[in-house]
């Protein structure tokens, strides 16, 4: 076992792992933070798609130790301050962006990286953004359009309500 | 997976020293060595993380005009560099999906040499130089077929070194699953020469297409190879696509690469 010390959500955590613990099993099941989730462990569905050192990875696809000393944001660090819904979260609940909501950490998290990078980003911009992100319930629609109206952009162009 | 012991070496001389241990393997950014570890496909009793080591990063020009890209570069600061040439922006921005390109890197890609993956069709295709710890390796000599190339065993790609086109261009045909190229075709025009390399469709790996090379020194326009046609016989042949489908899509992509070399 080693060590491992990593700032998650603005907290100093550390924790002892194997070479083999994978960083979302870290964050699932020694800090609890339940939110990254776990769809396929094959590095296909980005349900738990992270921050690490502010850009999107996949938690299942790198090892807890890599992660040692950096900068990690899960979907626990995203609401505002006062614990209301920051903007992409709550452009999600009022597009109708999310059914059973197994992705939903994915997708905010992969959208955030997005608009942190293009702010205003076209349609196909974010379906091509969203590409490693697979919701099995919506059909992509509303959360296209959830993430188009988090960057403040008309939506009446994205077709199903 | 099996466990392992981790070392994340901060040097080129320590990771080469790491991985002398028995059993050792190299881990780049994982993007294809943890899936396979986990699939236990690989079990290595030592893995050495390169992502620690500083002077594997980074991409920069060389006197001769070259452009040297670290093996441990991400492709995705490959893909946002202003240094990089169409048609390798192009293929970088493509791999995968965007937190797959947030680890992966290009010395990973060229290592592993996946039939299917697009670094070693720019690298072919340019007629690069892989530079290892030990020595300097062109592309026409690093691949060497399917999963196999001229690395020796705890040999690390440190860098490597793109000539550049004056034009060039990356096609890829997806498989929609993977993102990997069904079929991908990189071509770089030096002026007075044309390079053509195709990925995803060989049994062999990545390969040189020399008549629609020669067909385009010739003549360098799409029309030029409209009557040329590549044997399928050692074409792959899966789920995705038969033999004969890989190689009408070899001739497809050249020309579209053909028309679209910037
Ligand atoms: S759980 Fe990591 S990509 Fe699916
Ligand atoms: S909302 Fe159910 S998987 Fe996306």
């Amino acid at each position: 076992m080693s060590n491992v010390t990593m700032t998650v959500n603005g907290k100093t955590v550390s924790g002892s792992v194997e070479g083999r613990t994978l960083l979302v099993e870290f964050i699932r099941n020694d800090l609890h933070l339940t939110g990254t989730h776990v769809g396929c462990d094959t590095s296909q569905c980005g349900a738990c798609a992270i921050h690490v050192d502010g850009k999107l990875v996949k938690a299942c696809t790198m090892f807890a130790l890599e992660a040692n000393g950096a900068e990690v944001s899960t979907i626990e660090g995203q609401a505002n301050g006062d614990g209301s819904l920051n903007v992409i979260q709550q452009a999600f609940k009022d597009h109708h962006g999310l059914q059973c909501g197994f992705c939903t950490p994915g997708m905010v998290m992969a959208a955030s990286a997005l608009l942190k990078t293009n702010p205003k980003p076209s349609e196909l911009e974010i379906r091509e953004h969203l590409e490693g992100n697979i919701c099995r319930c919506t059909g992509y629609h509303n959360i296209v359009k959830a993430v188009l109206a988090a960057s403040g952009q008309d939506v009446s162009s994205i077709a199903a309500e | 997976m099996y466990n392992f012991e981790f070392k994340q070496p901060k040097t080129i001389s320590d990771a080469v020293n790491a991985l002398e241990s028995d059993d050792a393997q190299a881990l780049g950014g994982g993007q294809t060595l943890i899936p396979t570890m986990k699939q236990r496909l690989a079990s290595p009793s030592t893995l050495v993380s390169l992502t620690a080591i500083s002077e594997m990063k980074g991409i920069c020009k060389n006197d001769d005009g070259s452009i040297s890209i670290g093996g441990g570069t991400t492709h995705a600061d490959v893909a946002c560099h202003s240094d990089i040439f169409f048609g390798l922006k192009t293929l970088a921005e493509n791999i995968g999906d965007a937190a797959v390109r947030n680890r992966g890197t290009i010395g990973g890609s060229l290592a592993n040499n996946d039939p299917a993956a697009c670094y070693p069709a720019a690298a072919l295709s340019v007629g690069a130089t892989i530079v290892t710890n030990s020595r300097e390796i062109s592309a026409d000599d690093f691949f060497q077929g399917m999963f196999d190339t001229a690395l020796e065993e705890g040999e690390i790609i440190v860098s490597v070194k793109f000539p550049v086109p004056s034009s060039s261009s990356y096609q890829k045909f997806v498989q929609p699953a993977s993102r990997f190229a069904m079929v991908g075709v990189f071509l770089s025009n030096f002026g007075n020469e044309t390079r053509v390399a195709v990925t995803g469709a060989s049994e062999g790996g990545v390969f040189r297409w020399c008549e629609a090379e020669a067909a385009l020194n010739e003549d360098f326009s799409d029309g030029s190879i409209k009557d040329l046609s590549i044997d399928h016989k050692d074409m792959i042949n899966d789920i995705h696509a038969s033999k004969e489908y890989r190689a009408h899509l070899v001739k497809v992509m050249t020309k579209r690469a053909v028309a679209n070399a910037s």
